[in-house]
């Protein structure tokens, strides 16, 4: 597939938006799963480590 | 073969094993990604009466087409776990379920910006996007039903149910939603391509779904590791796993 | 077995009339609903009749599904539900039992009300026919399929909504063959296919969901 140019390739016959669009929003769908799986990572970790401190000064 | 299964059926077995399997998964999504993405725009030619819009095509079917599978992996993890009463197995559905919900958004979203500038309309009442919408409410149901009930067993097996009827409920869905939308005969669009698509679009989509299959892999084993450590928090197995890690 | 099954209808009928209220509100939310349309949408007669099938079919889901919490609510606060999982008795008969007399008190009115609901909208005689056989056919599916919902929903907070997100996405398929049943008379063509799959819906859930039900109680009770 022989685009030409970079502008023709962003152009996208002229449905750029669309086609790049879809591109964007599906990247942002992953990286908000991944961006909220860490952050419950995060959390949980935090947690479970303060219950075993305190479970072992107490 | 079955016996190593079962043995791996402990959360307290199936935690590391899963630690070590994350990683490789990422890395397989990312690869073929990467080659996916390279057939789409740089192999793939440009189509005879779509243009260039149709690459759409190769997030949005595979993103459906993971939306199906995915659901029907999660029914029956659900449905193992209420037959052989194993935790992990629920939590496996639970654990795919949001990446589910989120293909299907994925591939609702796309459909629309796929029907915009080729039919015209942000959106179509066919039969598959209709379908595609109800399977998303499918998915809501579960994570809604699992998350309002406050009893784990309970949830899971409640979830089991649900899940289960719906994907019997699922060919009815859309066998009916077919019939309601040929008989009213407002939308003679299809989202499937014609029969001729050029083999090089195929391979496309195969890989893309490919990357999207060890995608949903690597984050339901992240997700099932974290259901691990919080349902099993006051168990010896977890306690040295905090222990090793602080 | 008869037995059991006549004398739960009973029981059911008997605690439902004692609270009439309840029964009848169920009916005036549908004729409110129904009567909402028109006034949203305006009273050229020429889209009513185009939307009434749609309509008075989604009402009735929402009435239906409104009704559907009083299945097994009553009987799970006073202990009977506990009873009813402790006896010797098949739960799926005494669930279906539930069911068949759930029915009769909100989904029949539906169908018998709904005629009347269609005058409004211009119907002719023999659509508001086809309209009843098709609520008469449906209603049934909607308290069995919801059924599964009112039981696995049991005791849990924000119940009616839940149940509403759980079951309201397994009703499409009545909704599609019943309303399309009276469309498609409208249109001029058979109503009997619709008609048929609806009865096929109806046939494969009276002996599909009874004992799903009952294992969504057991599952709730534990």
């Amino acid at each position: 597939m022989n685009w030409g140019s970079w502008s023709n390739f962003i152009d996208m016959g002229g449905r750029g938006f669309y086609v790049w669009g879809s591109y964007l929003i599906t990247l942002v769908c992953i990286v908000l799963e991944l961006g909220q799986l860490s952050r419950h990572k995060r959390t949980l970790w935090n947690r479970l480590t303060q219950i075993m401190k305190l479970n072992k000064q107490g | 073969m079955a016996i190593n299964i079962f043995k791996y059926s402990s959360p307290a077995a199936f935690y590391p094993i899963a630690g070590k399997m994350i990683p490789v998964f990422y890395v397989l999504a990312a690869i073929l990604t990467i080659v996916g993405l390279y057939i789409s725009f740089l192999v793939a030619p440009t189509d005879a009466t779509q243009g260039e819009v149709y690459r759409i095509i190769f997030i949005h079917v595979p993103a459906a087409w993971m939306s199906m599978f995915i659901y029907m992996i999660m029914a029956t993890w659900a449905g193992l776990g209420l037959i052989l009463n194993t935790r992990l197995s629920s939590m496996m559905a639970q654990a795919l379920a949001p990446t589910g919900a989120m293909f299907t958004f994925v591939a609702l979203i796309t459909g629309a910006f796929w029907g915009k500038p080729t039919w015209g309309t942000w959106w179509e009442w066919d039969a598959r996007m209709t379908s595609e919408l109800i399977l998303l409410f499918l998915y809501i149901g579960y994570m809604s039903l699992t998350a309002a009930i406050d009893d784990v067993r309970r949830a899971d097996k409640a979830g089991a149910i649900l899940a289960l009827v719906g994907a019997v409920n699922v060919p009815i869905i859309y066998f009916s939603v077919k019939w309601w939308n040929t008989l009213h005969q407002g939308a003679s669009v299809s989202m499937t391509r014609a029969p001729s698509m050029a083999k090089t679009m195929l391979l496309g989509m195969l890989i893309m779904a490919l990357a999207a299959w060890m995608y949903s892999i690597a984050v339901a084993l992240s997700r099932v590791r974290l259901l691990m450590l919080e349902r099993e928090k006051s168990s010896a197995w977890v306690q040295e796993v905090l222990e090793s890690k602080s | 077995m008869g037995n059991v099954l006549l004398s739960v209808i009973r029981r059911d009928l008997l605690l439902a009339f004692r609270r009439r209220a309840d029964v009848l509100t169920t009916l005036f939310f549908f004729v409110i609903v129904v009567s909402l349309f028109p006034l949203g949408v305006g009273p050229e007669m020429k889209t009513l009749r185009l939307i009434a099938p749609g309509v008075v079919w989604v009402a009735a889901l929402l009435a239906s599904m409104l009704s559907l919490q009083r299945l097994f609510a009553a009987d799970y606060q006073d202990g009977t539900l506990e009873q009813m999982l402790l006896s010797p008795q098949p739960l799926g008969l005494i669930v279906f039992g539930k069911i068949v007399a759930h029915w009769m008190v909100s989904g029949l009115p539906l169908a018998l009300i709904a005629p009347l609901l269609g005058l409004q909208f211009d119907l002719p005689p023999e659509a508001l026919g086809i309209l009843f056989v098709a609520l008469l056919l449906g209603t049934p599916i909607l308290s069995l399929i919801g059924a599964i919902g009112a039981a696995l929903t049991l005791g849990l907070r924000g119940g009616g909504v839940l149940l509403s997100l759980l079951v309201l996405p397994l009703y499409i398929p009545a909704l599609i063959f019943g309303a399309g049943a009276v469309e498609a008379h409208i249109a001029g063509v058979s109503a009997e296919g619709h008609l048929s799959l609806l009865a096929a819906l109806l046939i494969f859930s009276g002996l599909a969901t009874p004992w799903v039900t009952a294992l969504a109680l057991r599952i709730s009770m534990e």
